[in-house]
């Protein structure tokens, strides 16, 4: 944990973080448009067609 | 040694195979991180360091690590309504003030040569300790913690208040009073008052400190389970990401370790946060319980090995701590299977 401890203005390292931030953003957005896809499917695959049921 | 082993070329300097490692464990944490808000630094660190990465290397990946996940899975609880940013703000505030006191503890019985010892005794302590509080609690209300079906339903107001929060809620009425998500009011200096304890230990252990803040959040504040998740989670992505750039100015973020990681940790925190919705809040708390004291058993385990200077016995704490995760992340995920299962079912046998 950081805690008060200042820092200073580095634009490689805003890079940086700024590149896992994007990436975080991207697989969030990525996977949620996957489980939208593929939700159905997985889920009736999960429960052994148990899905069909209803 | 592991990390020679499975050496080569690959992408972001990191061998396929270390690819594949980071992508697989990153999965396993995701799930741990998604479900109970923590998880993240007291397992990737230590992972890192046993594949011999250096410390600064270890700590500054694990921190990025951690904020990337922290930021994915509060997006996710943002989706479910699970985040309460006025507790959050509340909560960022007193906390960093408690982990820069904390840290001058440190460095006060560093001077006495007394912080090791000192920080390791209380790690055990507050992680049994809380691990047995919550264990039991789950226990005794739920006749073991099973799952709830109604639980995806459950609106925030309907989660049971614990006693002793409800006690400081009527007892500590000191103006400005602040209404929490789940019709929660209490002062706002218990929230203060909790931020800057939980800082104060997350300063001194040196640790994230979701798994002190997540408890106080339940027990002292009186927040639904589900929002002490979320808005911890909350908190996490400002205080990874600050830390993360401080180490990260030091040249301690390796984005070859925290891209494959996120990779995975991205799935399993949107499996993990899911699950929150589907699996009873008591059912949470005994796996939260019982992954602190393995983690409690675990650390002493690995202290000890470190006195008698016993690689074997520090390698054992590790593979415990790990082993605890992956069955953890296995059961969560085998309990929401379930609970979907029994759900459709009873919604079958209702139909006909």
């Amino acid at each position: 944990m950081a805690g008060l401890a200042v820092p200073t203005w580095d634009p490689e390292t805003a890079a940086l973080i700024g590149a896992i931030l994007l990436e975080a953003i991207v697989l969030y957005v990525g996977y949620g448009g996957l489980e939208r896809l593929l939700g159905p499917y997985l889920t009736t695959l999960l429960l052994g067609g148990e899905s069909d049921a209803q | 040694m592991l990390s020679s082993v499975l050496g080569g070329g690959g992408v972001l300097g990191t061998s396929p195979e270390m690819l594949a490692l980071f992508v697989g464990f990153g999965l396993v944490v995701g799930v741990l991180f998604g479900f109970f808000g923590m998880g993240g630094s007291f397992l990737v660190t230590p992972a890192l360091l046993m594949l011999e990465y250096p410390a600064p290397v270890a700590v500054g990946s694990g921190m990025a690590f951690v904020f990337g996940t922290a930021v994915i899975a509060t997006l996710k609880h943002h989706d479910l309504g699970q985040v309460d940013y006025k507790l959050g703000v509340i909560m960022i505030t007193g906390t960093t003030i408690g982990i820069e006191a904390g840290r001058t503890i440190v460095y006060y019985l560093e001077s006495l040569g007394l912080a090791g010892g000192i920080i390791s005794i209380a790690y055990v302590v507050l992680l049994g300790g809380v691990g047995a509080m919550v264990t039991r609690d789950a226990l005794k209300s739920d006749g073991g913690g099973g799952v709830d079906h109604e639980a995806a339903d459950k609106d925030l107001s309907e989660y049971e208040v614990p006693e002793i929060a409800k006690t400081i809620q009527e007892t500590v009425r000191i103006p400005p009073m602040v209404t929490l998500r789940g019709d929660v009011r209490v002062s706002a200096w218990v929230i203060t008052a909790v931020a800057f304890a939980t800082g104060l230990l997350s300063g001194f252990l040196g640790v994230g400190g979701g798994f002190i803040r997540m408890p106080a959040m339940i027990y002292a504040i009186g927040v639904p389970v589900p929002v002490a998740v979320g808005t911890d989670l909350f908190e996490i992505v400002f205080s990874g990401g600050l830390g993360s750039y401080l180490y990260g100015q030091g040249g301690g973020v390796d984005l070859g370790i925290v891209a494959p990681l996120l990779f995975g940790s991205a799935l399993g925190a949107r499996i993990g946060s899911a699950a929150t919705a589907v699996v009873d809040a008591d059912g949470i708390k005994v796996y939260f319980g019982g992954m602190l004291l393995i983690g409690a058993i675990a650390v002493g385990i690995g202290e000890v090995g470190s006195y008698l200077g016993s690689p074997p016995l520090e390698l054992l704490g590790l593979v415990l701590v790990i082993g605890a995760a992956v069955v953890v992340a296995l059961a969560i995920v085998y309990t929401t299977v379930s609970s979907l299962r029994e759900t459709r079912r009873q919604g079958t046998a209702a139909a006909d």
